[in-house]
């Protein structure tokens, strides 16, 4: 119905969250002289491509359903109070669980990526002893 | 049969991207995470699905099978054409930018 709205939702808040940690970045890599590529922007920016990216096929699949058409108030189902409340609890319960399932497979992603990383890290320094 | 399709498509969008060597200058990582991303969705969808229809879920008629790959199908080739947009905008590789400079 409108499943796909609160991951979209989630994805412009994280956009912007990404936007400004990576102007904070910018400024902290200027001022030191060292720079560290793969920052958190760029982990956010991976969450953001799920987000944006399933919210949009996600709306094409309901956009195939006539269930979001191109004029006010773009959802079918908000025309009807009966159905409205429907779409609502759809949202509450199948979308909240999307943008819950993505965020934690992203985490997940984030973990295991900081843990390979942290063990290249001294088998690098060892190979550079030797 | 859209989560099937779509999953399928997440996977060798992955083994592409890993076949590079993490070398992202086509942005298959954009095309990678979208596909996830959508197969997640679609996945919660299904047991949403699935919690409602019980055994009936895995029995869908005919019609609505054929309808579903198409979707399916559509989305995939939606998928594409927004990798390709971004991949064409971002110009990682300047190829855009070198052909519209050249005289």
């Amino acid at each position: 119905m409108a499943c796909f709205v609160v991951p979209a939702v989630e994805a412009v808040i994280t956009t912007a969250v990404t936007k400004v940690i990576e102007k904070k970045e910018k400024t902290e890599a200027k001022n030191e002289t060292v720079t560290v590529s793969g920052g958190f922007s760029k982990k956010l920016k991976w969450l953001n491509n799920m987000l944006w990216g399933g919210s949009a096929l996600l709306a094409f699949e309901h956009i195939w359903h006539g269930e979001v058409v191109p004029w006010f108030p773009f959802l079918t189902n908000a025309i009807d109070p009966a159905n409205r409340a429907e779409m609502l609890h759809e949202m509450a319960t199948a979308g909240v669980s999307m943008t819950i399932l993505v965020t934690a497979v992203w985490a997940g992603i984030v973990a295991v990526t900081g843990i390979i990383s942290r063990s290249a890290v001294p088998a690098e320094s060892k190979s550079g002893r030797n | 049969m859209t989560l099937l399709i779509t999953v399928f498509s997440a996977i060798a969008a992955t083994i592409i991207w890993y076949n590079q060597k993490f070398d992202d200058r086509t942005k298959t990582g954009v095309l990678c995470f979208m596909y996830w991303g959508a197969a997640i969705m679609w996945f919660v969808d299904a047991v949403f699905e699935y919690a409602e229809l019980q055994s009936q879920y895995f029995t869908p008629a005919l019609s609505d099978m054929v309808n579903d790959a198409y979707l399916g199908l559509s989305v995939t080739a939606l998928g594409l054409i927004i990798w390709l947009v971004v991949l064409l905008i971002s110009d990682p590789q300047k190829v855009v930018r070198n052909a519209l400079m050249k005289k």
